[in-house]
C-alpha cells in the first residue's frame, strides 16, 4: 500500500473540471485508490473512492485542503505519483 | 395580462409565443416477481444504450455548441461509469430484489439529494445531472421516447420547470427566442445556455408559468427577470420598440466598426485595443481598433527559457507595429513580479507580490532586463507611432529614473548610429492610489496617462482581485475608484496632457457613459468589445454624460451605480447581455 499527502492549491479545489480530471486519471490504474481528508468544521475523517466522481465531489475538497491519496494494488506507486503530480500541477490551471 | 417575477438568468428581451415544454411522465410500476439476474442484464443493457446516446449527444454538442456544453455530457458519462453509483444500483437488485427501474430511480434520487443538500449552486447543478442521467436510463428501460419538443415549429419562448442539458441539446436553437423556467437559478444549465446563445432567460419564475396557455404571447424581460403573459397592447408595443432599438444598435455597431466614435454632440474619442501578441493585433484591426492602448510585452518573457534578446524583442515589436502602420501603439514595459515563475530571471517569491518588487520597480533594479527592452522598442519605432509606458509607478522620482535609463539607451543608439523615432511620447500607468493622488505632479513628468483600473481597484479597495473571498470588493464601479479616475483626468487635463484607460472598465458598456462624462480621451479594450463600445458612444451626448457622471460619483456602491446608469440610459441596459 502506498500513501502520500498533498495540499490542493488550485482555485476551485476538487470540483468541476479538476474533479473529472482526477477521477479520469485514477481510472487508468488497476489499484484500489482512495482519497482521505478532514472535514474543516468537525475534524471528522472523510474517505472517498478516487474512481467515483460522485464520491470525490461530495468529499468537499476546497482550495487549501490537505488530502491523503492511498493506493493499493500492483500499480500503486505509479497511481499515487500520477495523482500527486496532477494536484501539484493545479490540474493544468493558470 | 399576468406578470411573473423571477431571476435574471440571461439579459435582453424578446416577444414570442409560449411553448410549454412538457416532459413525458415516467411511470414505474412495482413488479411482483423479480428475477435479479434478468434485471441485472436489463440494467447493463440500458446503461450501455444510455452511454451510446450520450456519446452521440456529446459529438453533436461539440459540433453545434460550446465546449462547455459538451463537457456536461462528458460528466454525464462519468456519472454512468461511477463505481459507487453502479455498485449501489446492483446491490438493490441483488440484495433487495428490486427491479432495474426502481433500483436505478432510488439510487439516482439518493445521490442527487445528497448533492442538493450541499446548499451550493454548483452541487445543485450536479444533482440535476444525476437525475438527468437517471431519467435517461429509466426512459430506456421503460421504452419512452426522448424529446418533448418535436412539436416546436415556430420561434418560441420555451416555458419549462427547468431544463437539463439532455433536454436542450436536441432542441433546434433557431426556434428558441427565450427561456422561462419555473425553477432554477442564474447558474443553472438553462441560464448558461441562454447566455451562450445571447437570448434572454428568466429563471425561478414559479410554477404558475407552467399553466400559461400554449401559443399565447409572452414578453420576456431577461434583464429585469420578468415574464409578462398575454400582455396589453400598449405594453407589447413599448417592448417591441425597445427590442427593435437594441437590435438596431447591435447591427449598426458591426456595420460601423471602422468608423470613429463620435458622440451625438460631435465629440470624438479614441477607441483602441489591448493586445499581447501578433494575433491580437490582427483581431484588433478587424474589430476597428484605432491603435493600441496597451501592448503587453510579458508574452515575450513567459514563452522563453532565457531572457529574450534585444534582437528577438525588436522583431516582435516591429511585427506588431507594422500591422498598425501609422496608428498609435502604446508599449508597456515589462510588468512582472514574484507571482510569475520566470526561472531565468530568478525572481524571489514575495509574501505579497502585488505589493512587492514588480514591474518598473524590478526593471529599475535590473538594467540588464530593462535596457534591452527599451533599446528594442526604440529601434522598432522608426516609421511608426510608438509610445512607451511604464507600469506600477508610485512616485515622481521613479518616472525620472525610468526616463533617465531611456535617455541612456537613446544616447547609446545615437553613438552606434542606429535610428529611432525622435518624437516618442512617454507615459505611465496610473494604477497605484499614490500616483492617482499626485497625478498633478506626475502629469508634469510625462506626455500621457493610462489608467489601469484592475490594479487601481484592488489597491484602492485593499482587496486582492485573485482572492474569491474579497474579489467583489475589487470592483472599479466603487465610487472610491471612480473618484480617483475623475481626479486623474482632471489633473492631466490641467497640464494639457491626455488620459487613456486600459483596464476592464474601459470596455464595460455601463461604464462608458461615466467615463465619457469624466472626459476620458482614450478607451482601450479587448478587440471583440470595440464595435459595441463605439456604437454606444455614438448614441451618447457628452455634455449630458457630464451631469450623469457627477451624479454617479455621489452614489455609494457598484449596484447603485449600475442601476442608476440602466435607469438613465435604458438602451445600454438592453445591450449588456
Amino acid at each position: 500500500m502506498k500513501k502520500e499527502k498533498v495540499i490542493v492549491n488550485n482555485q476551485v479545489g476538487l470540483h468541476a473540471r479538476p474533479a473529472s480530471l482526477f477521477v479520469q486519471e485514477a481510472a487508468k490504474y488497476q489499484s484500489d485508490i482512495s482519497v482521505q481528508c478532514q472535514d474543516p468544521e468537525t475534524n471528522e475523517n472523510r474517505d472517498a473512492n478516487a474512481k467515483s466522481i460522485l464520491g470525490i465531489l461530495t468529499l468537499g475538497v476546497f482550495q487549501g485542503t490537505e488530502i491523503t491519496i492511498t493506493a493499493d494494488g500492483e500499480d500503486e506507486d505509479d497511481a499515487v505519483k500520477a495523482l500527486i503530480a496532477l494536484v501539484k500541477d493545479n490540474f493544468g490551471e493558470e | 395580462m399576468i406578470e411573473f417575477s423571477g431571476i435574471s438568468a440571461s439579459r435582453g428581451m424578446c416577444v414570442g409565443p409560449v411553448f410549454q415544454f412538457v416532459r413525458q411522465k415516467l411511470e414505474i410500476t412495482v413488479k411482483k416477481q423479480v428475477n435479479p439476474s434478468e434485471e441485472l442484464v436489463r440494467l447493463n443493457l440500458a446503461i450501455d444504450t444510455a452511454k451510446d446516446q450520450i456519446d452521440l449527444i456529446y459529438k453533436k454538442a461539440l459540433k453545434e455548441s460550446s465546449d462547455a456544453d459538451a463537457e456536461i455530457f462528458k460528466a454525464h458519462r462519468m456519472i454512468l461509469e461511477d463505481p459507487e453509483l453502479i455498485k449501489e444500483v446492483k446491490k438493490k437488485i441483488e440484495k433487495e430484489n428490486q427491479s432495474a427501474e426502481i433500483a436505478m430511480q432510488e439510487t439516482g434520487m439518493a445521490f442527487s439529494e445528497m448533492m442538493a443538500a450541499m446548499d451550493d449552486e454548483y452541487f445543485a447543478s450536479r444533482a440535476m445531472d444525476i437525475m438527468d442521467v437517471t431519467n435517461r436510463v429509466l426512459r430506456i428501460l421503460l421504452n419512452v421516447a426522448e424529446s418533448p419538443t418535436s412539436g416546436l415549429k415556430e420561434p418560441s419562448v420555451i416555458v419549462a420547470d427547468d431544463l437539463t442539458p439532455s433536454d436542450t441539446v436536441m432542441l433546434d436553437k433557431s426556434l428558441v427566442v427565450g427561456f422561462c423556467t419555473a425553477q432554477g437559478s442564474a447558474t443553472s444549465h438553462t441560464a448558461i445556455l441562454a447566455r451562450g446563445l445571447g437570448i434572454p432567460a428568466v429563471s425561478g419564475a414559479g410554477n404558475d408559468v407552467l399553466t400559461q396557455k400554449n401559443g399565447s404571447t409572452v414578453i420576456l424581460d431577461g434583464t429585469k427577470g420578468k415574464a409578462i403573459f398575454a400582455p396589453k397592447e400598449s405594453v407589447l408595443e413599448e417592448y417591441q420598440k425597445r427590442i427593435e432599438a437594441a437590435k438596431v444598435i447591435r447591427e449598426e455597431s458591426l456595420k460601423n466598426a471602422h468608423d470613429p466614435a463620435t458622440t451625438k454632440d460631435g465629440k470624438v474619442v479614441e477607441v483602441v485595443s489591448n493586445i499581447g501578441n501578433v494575433e491580437g493585433a490582427k483581431s484588433a484591426i478587424e474589430n476597428g481598433a484605432e491603435g493600441v492602448g496597451l501592448l503587453r510585452t510579458e508574452f515575450l518573457y513567459l514563452e522563453q527559457s532565457m531572457l529574450p534578446s534585444e534582437e528577438v524583442q525588436y522583431k516582435a515589436y516591429k511585427g506588431i507595429l507594422e500591422e498598425f502602420g501609422n496608428m498609435p501603439v502604446i508599449l508597456r514595459t515589462l510588468d512582472v513580479g514574484g507571482d510569475k515563475e520566470i526561472p531565468y530571471m530568478g525572481l524571489e517569491a514575495e509574501a505579497n507580490s502585488f505589493l512587492g518588487q514588480r514591474a518598473l520597480r524590478l526593471c529599475l533594479e535590473r538594467p540588464e532586463i530593462f535596457k534591452p527592452q527599451l533599446r528594442a522598442a526604440l529601434r522598432a519605432s522608426v516609421g511608426h507611432n510608438l509610445k512607451i509606458m511604464f507600469p506600477m509607478v508610485a512616485t515622481t522620482s521613479e518616472v525620472r529614473e525610468a526616463r533617465k535609463v531611456l535617455e541612456e539607451c537613446m544616447n547609446e543608439l545615437k553613438k552606434e548610429g542606429v535610428l529611432y523615432a525622435e518624437d516618442i511620447e512617454i507615459g505611465i500607468m496610473v494604477e497605484i492610489p499614490s500616483a492617482a493622488m499626485t497625478a498633478d505632479q506626475l502629469a508634469k513628468e510625462v506626455d500621457f496617462f493610462s489608467i489601469g483600473t484592475n490594479d487601481l481597484s484592488q489597491y484602492t479597495m485593499a482587496a486582492d482581485r485573485t482572492n474569491p473571498k474579497v474579489a467583489s470588493l475589487s470592483n472599479a464601479f466603487f465610487p472610491a475608484v471612480l473618484r480617483l479616475v475623475r481626479a486623474v483626468i482632471k489633473a492631466a487635463h490641467e497640464e494639457g496632457k491626455w488620459v487613456g484607460m486600459c483596464g476592464e472598465l474601459a470596455g464595460e458598456p455601463l461604464a462608458l457613459p461615466i467615463l465619457l462624462g469624466l472626459e476620458l480621451d482614450e478607451f482601450s479594450m479587448n478587440p471583440p468589445m470595440i464595435p459595441l463600445a463605439k456604437q454606444i458612444i455614438r448614441n451618447l451626448d457628452s455634455e449630458e454624460m457630464k451631469k450623469i457622471a457627477a451624479e454617479v460619483l455621489e452614489l455609494e456602491n457598484p449596484a447603485q451605480i449600475k442601476g442608476f446608469i440602466k435607469d438613465k440610459i435604458p438602451f445600454i441596459a438592453e445591450l449588456t447581455g
